[in-house]
């Protein structure tokens, strides 16, 4: 338990710095005190715009999302009972990019800046509804070796959605489709910011809360039952709650990869497998780590915007490698 | 702890005839019972259903004479602890924290253990002598250190019965009489104890009494030596034996002949 206490100081303080990186650094460079000033008001009014609206609006953006990835993706892992698990494996990126392609290619997007996001977020929602349905049971029972499979089959039939626009539609609606489902955070705003926290928040102190349940899982549905869990509950609230925070992810910032993969597996190699450390704690690494993939994607190719996906891939897979070897010695 | 069942049946979807089929049996307290009968006769049913896990199609199963379906699932397991057939883990955890899950039905969601569950833990180790295993992944464990950690992890849950289903299928002599002498001790010092095996030689040395199951239905129930008949042996497990006295144990012994 202190091991978890010293992990989670370093990563408070790591959020904390990568969110101040990520408010001073940009097109244009900013000190700390300038950014303090600009915080109380003070100071330079296009510095005070840069920083309260924009950078800081994003950075915290980046908090909720790669918080909220790698919390859902430590949950489907615990859910699934299977380590490959990431938040999208049960199709919910794919609803949601298939219905954002579908208002691109229709044009829609000219209603209005939240249609894009509406349409995922809607998308994702009925993927998540189809596979929950074909994996209940007549009693209500969730089997998740069914759920994988419902998961993995609608993503499919997505993707195939997908694929069809991109054949019907015009090269550029093609470029701006990828260009979102390779996922960034550009869209920020503080309405943006808000109602990814309305949903990430509270869904994600609902999963804490069912760190012990979670725990047991991991040695199988039965033991748990004889342990004292109320298995179909925990299974039903840890699906819903997971996919509801990947579905606010990706309608605010499209689909990035990778987050929700290895920062649960990377903390668990320095904490164990024990969810009331390894939930928060994910959520934290993975919020540090995406603020500062953003900063890189912002700036490797100023003034153009790297995907953030090629980034959180690029950074994350040679540090996962390295930790995973380091776990082997 | 008292466990019983009244015209219990349980039927699989899909299966040709029940599992279970309007058994009906008591299980006292304070006793070692062995359940005995040929793979496929219902036992690791009759412990499901016991625990309220297997749902009856017919009848019911209770514990201290309430039905086990309206035990609420934490005050169950404050009750029984159980070892099933088999488990895998799916993520590394130490023997330490798998024993320490035994302490789930006594602490809040996110509660942290307290001095009360860290001595439960620490007993529970130290009665399956397990203590100086307590850092090591259970993925490094041999198959008896495993069973160990199991029953201990049951034990960690401070019940007044525990169900064992073949807690010593594929372990040797040795790590399979040192469970049986504790599952004896545990008896004798007041736990009720439930024993599915296939042992039955050294189930006539242990148990107090015996279930023999026969597809679906109770062939026989008693002491061993009213269980452990040959015309009963031979029907149920349909193949000749012989019945007499080990004079080494002073048990009934069943030999199986060619």
């Amino acid at each position: 338990m202190t091991r978890s206490r010293t992990t989670a100081a370093v990563l408070i303080l790591a959020v904390a710095a990568a969110v101040l990186l990520a408010v001073r650094f940009g097109s244009v460079a900013l000190s700390t005190g300038d950014v303090l000033d600009a915080l109380r008001g003070r100071g330079d009014p296009v510095t005070r715009d840069i920083v309260v609206g924009l950078r800081l609006p994003r950075a915290l953006l980046g908090v909720l999302v790669g918080g909220g990835l790698a919390l859902a993706g430590a949950t489907f892992q615990a859910l699934l009972r299977n380590p490959l698990a990431e938040p999208y494996i049960l199709g919910i990126s794919g609803g949601a990019a298939a219905a954002a392609v579908t208002v691109l290619a229709l044009g829609l997007v000219s209603a209005g800046s939240w249609v894009l996001p509406a349409a995922a977020f809607g998308g994702a929602l009925l993927a998540i509804f189809l596979v929950f349905r074909v994996a209940s049971a007549a009693d209500r029972s969730l089997d998740v070796r069914v759920l994988l499979l419902a998961g993995v089959v609608v993503g499919a039939f997505f993707s195939a959605t997908i694929a069809l626009w991109f054949a019907l539609s015009e090269a550029s609606t093609v470029r701006s489709a990828v260009l979102w489902m390779m996922g960034s955070l550009a869209g920020a705003d503080w309405r943006v910011v808000v109602t990814a926290a309305a949903y990430t928040l509270p869904a994600g102190f609902v999963l804490v809360a069912l760190a012990r349940p979670l725990d047991l899982l991991a040695i199988g549905e039965e033991t748990a039952t004889y342990l004292g869990a109320n298995v179909e509950q925990v299974k039903r609230i840890a699906f819903g709650m997971a996919s509801l925070i990947t579905a606010a992810g990706v309608a605010v910032a499209g689909v990035i990869g990778f987050v929700g993969l290895i920062i649960p597996h990377a903390v668990r190699l320095v904490v164990g497998s024990g969810h009331r450390a390894l939930l928060p704690l994910s959520f934290l690494a993975g919020s540090a780590f995406l603020v500062l993939a953003d900063v890189v994607a912002r700036l490797v190719i100023a003034p153009a915007e790297m995907p953030i996906g090629v980034v959180t891939a690029f950074a994350g897979v040679p540090l996962f490698l390295v930790l995973l070897r380091a776990s082997l010695r | 702890m008292r466990l019983g069942t009244d015209r219990l049946t349980i039927q699989y979807a899909g299966g040709a005839r029940p599992a279970l089929d309007g058994v009906t049996l008591s299980i006292p307290s304070g006793c070692l019972t062995a359940v005995l009968g040929p793979n496929g006769s219902g036992k690791s049913t009759l412990l499901r259903a016991l625990l309220g896990v297997s749902v009856p199609s017919k009848g019911t199963a209770t514990l201290e004479e309430r039905d086990v379906r309206a035990w609420d699932r934490r005050e169950l397991a404050r009750a029984v602890g159980v070892v099933p057939q088999s488990e895998t883990v799916a993520f590394p955890i130490t023997v330490r924290e798998m024993v320490a899950m035994g302490r789930f039905p006594h602490l809040g969601p996110i509660q942290a253990e307290g001095w009360r569950d860290r001595e439960a833990v620490d007993k529970a180790l130290e009665r399956c002598d397990i203590s100086d295993l307590r850092n090591r992944q259970v993925t490094t464990l041999s198959g008896g250190e495993l069973q160990r950690v199991r029953i201990a992890r049951a034990l960690a849950q401070e019940p007044r019965a525990l169900a064992l289903d073949e807690p010593t299928a594929s372990l040797d002599l040795r790590h399979e009489m040192s469970i049986l002498r504790l599952l004896r001790n545990w008896t004798d010092g007041g736990m009720t104890v439930l024993l599915i095996t296939h042992q039955i030689n050294l189930a006539a040395r242990f148990a107090d009494r015996m279930i023999l199951l026969d597809r679906g239905h109770v062939a026989a129930e008693g002491t061993p030596s009213e269980v452990l008949r040959r015309e009963v042996l031979e029907r149920v497990y349909d193949w000749p034996v012989k019945v007499d006295e080990d004079p080494v144990t002073e048990s009934l012994r069943v030999v199986p002949l060619s």
